[in-house]
């Protein structure tokens, strides 16, 4: 299937040899190889060296609801094609495409659920669906998750993975950036938590607003994180950038996150920090 | 924990000499199968009249190295022993973690809190870690973005300080340390939640107020508080650092001095001696205030906690005009 392929950091996921049953994964990071059902136990972390692989949306939804509470929401919303744009490849045939490989509609999963019992609305990024790139469609399932957040008084949280806005719907993808962190303000107002989790990568105009807005901001260990591409940087500045740039613990040491935490103690910690910020105080 | 160890303050050799005398019996019982047992607790009775007496004798300028001394518990040994769920929170969101800072949430007694302290390392390493406690202006911007968010959601706020006072240094300048301690100065006097604040040890200066604006201001019985560090206040006005010991006593910066001057609520006891003899203790006995004044601040409406802060505030000085004697 896809082992042959070239190897890029961080953002292929793991290879997943072509062998009768699907038996055994390959870290991208440490090339060690584990046993399929290990994997699926560590989360797809890599038990060798911690390296976290991508998880996809539906994968995230389950591990951080209570099990058998997600109720998703939204699940007809998916791209137009408003400006019929076309490069390489038509970007409606992209979007087929995307839809076929992942069967998702977007690149966002969203809906309702309980978190150790409290009611949460979630909204989680999908980067098999075209880089997690933010269109019309994510921008919109992003705010009503965030809307529906505020409108039941209760905590909503993002998980992002993106490559950042999408090209393909211009102005209209940038001005979502606009439309998910003018809700966040609201929230604030009003005092509903919202919590951003950073997984990788989270980059460009999803970091440039809501990933980087929550009431607590973590991220998983290693995620790339930041908002102009590495590449574009190391042309502009025509300079070796400093090691782990852009790298979750360069954030948290930045001052941008709260805490760097493993995947599988997500739950864990967004569940203690909403109770911590929502219980009642005598 | 760690009991109070290294080569400990002049005037506590003489309790050092019958620690030493109790293991050395220790080891001699171990060894031979003697039982000293009889005279190992007259020795262990010995010791605690030498601390209790001690304890009375205690000069300002020896609440000052109490204060300092290693194995007295920081900010993080009160938040694991007194305190439960905690999360800590990184950052300033704009350029830097300050260690020298820590803050988050957690529980005291059950409630939801947020928690704001100077930490200080137990050795070398952690020292350079925590710059001594010495926060720089993004420790101080971290302090006000949590206790903002502890406002949005109604969280009291519980400041533990502990600091030879704010980074002195060119970064910290140029950043705006006192910008930055100024802003959390203004910020914490409007808060609309209870803030209480305890110093642990040491309280200098302004990098102290950054983050000690509140309803409560409690004081560990060794720990001071003042404009200024004896050795600092010495250098200046005496021309000599080594006058600390004397000037202590005129600067009137233990938690005893400052509940006379009106100027705090409460001074938590410690154990005989010092907190570091016994930690634990002295983690109890915080705890107890903290809650005590927490649960009292809890039942006040924000209108009047932050019209009583700002009273208390508006009300401190001393000063003199026509006649009479002011405020
Ligand atoms: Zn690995």
């Amino acid at each position: 299937m896809e082992w042959f392929h070239h190897q890029k950091s961080g953002i292929e996921s793991a290879v997943r040899r072509d062998t009768p049953g699907d038996l055994w994964v390959k870290c991208e990071n440490c090339k060690e190889i584990v046993y399929k059902s290990d994997w699926d136990q560590t989360l797809a972390v890599c038990p060798a060296c911690g390296h976290h692989h991508r998880f996809a949306a539906r994968e995230y939804a389950a591990l951080l609801l209570d099990e058998g509470t997600f109720v998703e929401e939204d699940s007809t919303v998916a791209p137009a094609d408003p400006l019929k744009f076309s490069a390489k490849k038509k970007y409606r045939d992209s979007v087929a495409s995307a839809q076929k490989a992942t069967g998702e509609k977007s690149a966002v999963l969203s809906g309702t659920g309980a978190m150790d019992g409290r009611p949460v609305s979630l909204a989680v990024m999908d980067f098999r669906f075209l880089g997690g790139s933010m269109g019309s469609a994510e921008g919109e399932k992003i705010a009503r998750a965030l809307l529906r957040g505020l409108d039941r008084r209760i905590p909503a949280i993002v998980v992002s993975a993106s490559g950042g806005a999408r090209m393909h719907e211009g102005t209209l993808s940038l001005m979502q950036m606009a439309k998910t962190s003018s809700i966040i303000g609201r929230m604030r107002e009003v005092g509903v938590p919202y919590i951003s989790v950073l997984t990788n990568p989270t980059t460009g105009g999803v970091t440039a607003s809501f990933a980087m807005l929550g009431d607590a901001i973590i991220a998983e260990p290693g995620a790339l994180i930041g908002f102009a591409g590495e590449r574009v940087i190391r042309e502009t500045i025509r300079q070796a950038l400093p090691d782990g740039f852009q790298r979750a613990e360069f954030l948290l040491k930045h001052g941008f996150l709260d805490d760097v935490v493993a995947r599988k103690d997500l739950k864990s910690w967004i569940s203690r920090f909403i109770a911590l910020l929502t219980d009642p105080v005598p | 924990m760690t009991m109070g160890k290294g080569a400990g303050l002049d005037f506590e050799q003489p309790v050092l000499a019958l620690d030493r005398k109790i293991a050395e019996m220790r080891t001699l019982a171990m060894e031979n199968g003697l039982d000293l047992e009889s005279e190992i607790s007259r020795l262990d009775k010995k010791r605690e009249q030498l601390l209790a007496k001690s304890q009375q004798k205690m000069t300002a300028w020896n609440r000052v190295e109490i204060a300092r001394r290693q194995g007295r518990p920081y900010a993080l040994d009160h938040i694991q022993a007194s305190f439960t769920d905690f999360v800590e929170l990184h950052g300033d969101r704009t350029y830097s973690d300050d260690p020298a800072i820590v803050a988050g949430f957690a529980r005291l007694d059950g409630i939801p809190v947020c928690i704001v302290a100077h930490q200080k390392g137990k050795d070398t390493r952690e020292n350079i870690h925590r710059n001594f406690g010495m926060p720089h202006p993004e420790g101080y911007r971290k302090a006000l973005r949590v206790m903002k968010l502890a406002e949005r959601f109604g969280r009291p706020v519980i400041c533990l300080v502990d600091t030879p006072g704010a980074f002195p240094g060119i970064g910290a300048e140029e950043r705006g340390q006192a910008q930055a301690i100024a802003e959390n100065i203004l910020e914490m006097s409007l808060l609309k939640v209870p803030v209480v604040v305890a110093v642990l040890g040491e309280g200098a200066s302004g990098g102290a107020l950054g983050i000690g604006v509140g309803d409560r201001l409690l004081m560990f019985e060794n720990s001071w508080y003042c404009v200024i560090s004896p050795e600092g206040c010495a250098a200046i006005l005496w021309g000599d650092r080594l006058k600390a010991q004397e000037v202590a006593d005129h600067m009137k910066l233990t938690g005893r001095d400052l509940l006379e001057l009106g100027l705090i609520d409460r001074v938590v006891d410690e154990p005989a001696g010092g907190a570091h003899w016994r930690p634990e203790a002295a983690c109890a006995s915080l705890k107890t205030a903290l809650v005590s004044e927490l649960r009292a601040l809890c039942s006040v409406s924000v209108d009047e906690l932050v019209r009583s802060r700002l009273e208390r505030y508006a009300r401190v000085g001393v000063f003199l005009e026509g006649t009479r004697r002011g405020p």
